[in-house]
């Protein structure tokens, strides 16, 4: 049993090397990672582990596409590994290891499973770049009433609450006097028909030329 | 000089010095009166202060020398604006009535000029409260994150952006889109676009309760609308300072260049820009200071003012190129950005092997060695001095390029709000002026019943001007603004300044107007007054006036259209107007000017073959005859 599966790896492992010096098959993707840009200082090092985790992920993406087919790290084979961080790869099929999965099939399993991808390697969809396989787009967030529509409705409420308030207040404010005067008029008889005397009212301009300044003339 | 037109019957037209005296002390109460000065002052400010300091000094002050234009803009102010402003204070405060009134005092036969502003201020109000309207658009749609200027939409079957907004940029698309809907040349409306209509409305609904009863409303109002933009731009300029690139701009504005003081152009654009950053001769200033007490400073008040409107000019130039400075760096960052991940992916090198610093170097490289990928590869080049100079003024610099730099800044919708708050604030205190300069001239004209009160005025120059108003929300709607604003408030304003001028001069009467100003401020003008008042600033807007109109004549009229089939798009497109603009462009420009000579002309027809009827002249000339009496009887 144990050798059986030692074998199917040599053989496989001799498989990948036989296909990396070839030329690049039609079924194969290129990948492209910009780690430093994405991430800045917190980046991490692309080594072979890394490499280990994206085989496996892939390896995800394929058996969450294609359930009851279990595919492993061994069937994705990857090549041309550049300073970069881009290589390309293929996925070989389970029965037959010198038969490549078709790029429909790959390409399905890659956008079904491309957020689980991305955040695997704390990426996203313009970091973590498969060349042909283009992301697809969110829909900008579009909520029922326009916001501009609710704010427009606040400053025209506004604005006619004021028209009416500054068009009504002087009536209100006519009426009013209306009336005070009425009473006004009346408070006035009372004082009238009360104070007939000349006494301390002095209304007029005090005449000075009949003062008693002048009473004693000056010799 | 002592030149002086024969102006008979003067004194009678004009209320005497003893007339002020006494309704100074009996406070005849018809007239409204400010409340304070500082009310007074910050409602001139906010009138000269508008929508030109922001998004047209700065471009000039950078496009004709940096900080060498100030010396043209400098001479200019004091020649010219100080001059004529002073004059404009001083005549209203004297005659006590609006611009109609005034210059009706001054001779029946000048009241055109009073009607040429009361056209002006008419036009110049519709199209200006257009921009209002758009401001008001730009602010109900900041109350939202993420901006929507800030995302292109997705085409019909969700694929990718829209093509027209992918071709230009986000900013781009939402205002000639989804804001404009532009159509593709002036003649082709496009239709209603109904949320313009809206907008158009809350502009003029929100200006009517603002001048509702005159400046006893908008005297309150200018508290808020005259303060709040300086608030707004010392925020901006705190902001902007601590953003990457800022220095580059400020730099940029303000580097000089020398030789430009030798370009005519120049000389001409700072005149013109004094001229109509003072709003002058649209009649709303004559008005505001006639209601000022008859002894109010006005020599004062019109150097303050001139100064506080320089100041402005040079404080809000710095504050928008700070951050038109950050804008440039960040698209030059990116620009770069590109450049570099192209090579980087299609020579495989590591990340961080080729930065800003050694790109050149690499290029060359690069070049020499594999000349054919490089072709192949389209790099651009990231100009900064390109991105510096794009799209910088007017409705460009507000709606295209801070938009853009704003979705840049963390927390985009408070900047947002602020900025357009800001604008709407500069806005609305011009347009009030520009009311006054309406509303005032139809109460003396007495066109409409006097006994209709000021509210009624106020609503039917409102609804008139939104109804004419809705030519701008067709789709055509930003190239007829274009027109307004190309021809009706340039060569009119500039007529009529002149005929103020030459008529407080030589028709009033210098030596009348210097004893007058004695009296108002106590002393006689001093001789920098006399010398820029009959000669100076005439000449000086004599000049303005004959070059602009040459220049007007001589070139070929052509405007500027988004049309996504034309080759140089996203870049707009010059192209020339239909013939039957001809017409509209008389309309416009000449109707105003005109109305000055043709007024005069039916005046002074109208006295000459009525004079045989007139029996005015054989009143007896008794003691009784002149003395006033009273509405009140004091005994």
């Amino acid at each position: 049993m144990l050798g059986k599966i030692f074998f199917l790896l040599c053989l496989s492992s001799a498989w990948a090397e036989d296909l990396c010096s070839k030329a690049v098959p039609p079924e194969a993707y290129y990948v492209r990672l910009s780690i430093k840009t994405a991430l800045g200082d917190k980046a991490y090092v692309w080594n072979d582990n890394e490499m280990f985790l994206f085989q496996a992920t892939l390896a995800f993406a394929m058996r969450s596409q294609f359930s009851g087919q279990e595919y492993n790290v061994s069937n994705i084979v990857v090549c041309d590994e550049t300073p970069r961080v881009s290589f390309w790869f293929v996925v070989t099929s389970l029965e037959d290891p010198s038969r490549l999965v078709s790029r429909g099939d790959v390409e399905q399993a890659v956008r079904k499973s491309r957020n689980r991808i991305n955040s695997a390697f704390l990426l996203t969809d313009q970091t973590l770049e498969f060349i042909g396989i283009t992301p697809t787009l969110a829909a900008p967030v579009a909520p029922n009433t326009p916001p501009w529509l609710i704010v427009f409705g606040v400053v025209m409420g506004a604005v006619f609450a004021g028209i009416l308030v500054l068009l009504v207040l002087p009536l209100i404010q006519k009426k009013r006097k209306k009336n005070q005067p009425m009473e006004d008029e009346d408070s006035d008889e009372e004082t009238q028909v009360k104070t007939a005397e000349n006494g301390p009212e002095r209304s007029g301009v005090y005449n000075m030329s009949f003062s008693d300044d002048d009473k004693f003339t000056q010799m | 000089m002592k030149v002086k037109l024969p102006n008979p019957g003067l004194d009678d037209r004009i209320p005497s010095h003893a007339d002020l005296e006494r309704m100074e002390t009996e406070e005849a109460g018809d007239r409204p009166k400010w409340d304070n000065k500082a009310q007074y002052l910050l409602t001139c400010v906010g009138f000269c202060v508008g929508l030109g300091n922001v998004w047209r000094f700065p471009y000039l002050c950078q496009s004709h020398g940096g900080g060498a234009f100030m010396i043209p803009f400098l001479i200019l102010l004091v020649l010219e604006g100080i001059p004529l402003l002073h004059l404009e204070f001083a005549i209203g405060q004297r005659l006590r009535k609006g611009s109609v009134g005034v210059w009706r005092s001054i001779n029946p036969c000048l009241t055109g000029i009073g009607i040429a502003s009361l056209m002006v201020s008419f036009l110049v109000g519709m199209y200006y409260n257009t921009i209002m309207a758009w401001i008001m658009w730009y602010l109900y749609n900041s109350f939202q994150s993420p901006l929507p200027w800030s995302q292109c939409p997705l085409n019909a079957n969700r694929t990718g952006l829209v093509e027209e907004c992918a071709r230009s940029s986000t900013v781009d698309y939402f205002w000639y889109r989804e804001t404009l809907n532009t159509s593709t040349a002036i003649d082709e409306s496009g239709g209603l676009q109904w949320w313009m209509v809206l907008a158009l409305i809350s502009a003029w609904t929100l200006l009517y309760v603002c001048t509702i009863r005159g400046i006893e409303t908008t005297g309150k109002a200018v508290y808020v609308t005259s303060t709040l933009p300086y608030v707004v731009l010392t925020i901006f300029l705190i902001r902007g300072l601590t953003l990457k690139g800022s220095m580059e701009g400020i730099k940029f504005l303000f580097t000089p260049d020398v030789d430009e003081l030798m370009n005519p152009t120049t000389w001409l654009d700072a005149g013109a820009q004094v001229f109509y950053s003072f709003s002058l001769a649209f009649g709303g200033l004559i008005s505001f200071s006639s209601y000022n007490s008859i002894h109010n400073n006005c020599e004062q008040d019109a150097v303050l003012i001139s100064i506080i409107n320089g100041c402005t000019s040079v404080y809000s130039a710095t504050v928008i190129y700070s951050i038109i400075g950050f804008r440039a760096t960040q698209n030059y960052d990116d620009c770069m950005g590109d450049n570099i991940l192209k090579l980087m992916n299609a020579f495989d090198y590591a990340e961080n092997n080729i930065t800003d610093i050694n790109y050149n170097d690499v290029l060359a490289h690069l070049n020499h060695t594999n000349p054919n990928i490089i072709e192949g590869l389209n790099l651009e080049t990231c100009d900064m001095n390109k991105f510096l100079s794009q799209g910088v003024e007017g409705t460009g610099l507000a709606f295209i390029v801070f938009t853009e730099a704003i979705i840049k800044m963390p927390v985009s919708p408070l900047w947002a709000v602020l900025f357009f708050v800001m604008l709407f604030c500069l806005g609305l205190s011009t347009m009030f002026g520009n009311i006054e300069g309406v509303v005032v001239p139809l109460q003396d004209l007495r066109l409409l019943p006097r006994s209709w009160p000021k509210e009624v005025f106020c609503a039917l120059t409102c609804l008139i001007s939104c109804l004419m108003g809705l030519i701008f929300a067709q789709g055509s709607g930003n190239y007829w603004l274009a027109l307004f604003d190309s021809f009706a408030g340039s060569i009119p304003l500039l007529v009529i300044g002149f005929c103020e001028m030459f008529s407080v001069i030589y028709i009033y009467g210098a030596d009348r107007f210097n004893k007058d100003i004695e009296f108002m401020i106590g002393h006689k003008p001093n001789i920098f007054w006399q010398v820029t008042w009959r000669v100076l600033s005439p000449i000086i807007m004599l000049v303005i006036l004959v070059f602009y109109f040459v220049t007007q004549i001589t070139k070929s009229i052509t405007y500027l259209v988004w049309d996504q089939e034309a080759v140089v798009f996203p870049t707009l497109e010059a192209r020339p107007y239909p013939d039957w603009i001809n017409v509209i462009i008389f309309l416009l420009a000449g109707v105003p000017s005109l109305a000055i000579p043709l007024v005069f002309l039916y005046k002074f027809i109208q006295m000459k073959c009525c004079k045989k009827k007139d029996y005015s002249d054989s009143t007896v000339d008794t003691i009784s005859a002149k003395i006033q009496m009273g509405e009140k009887m004091k005994f």
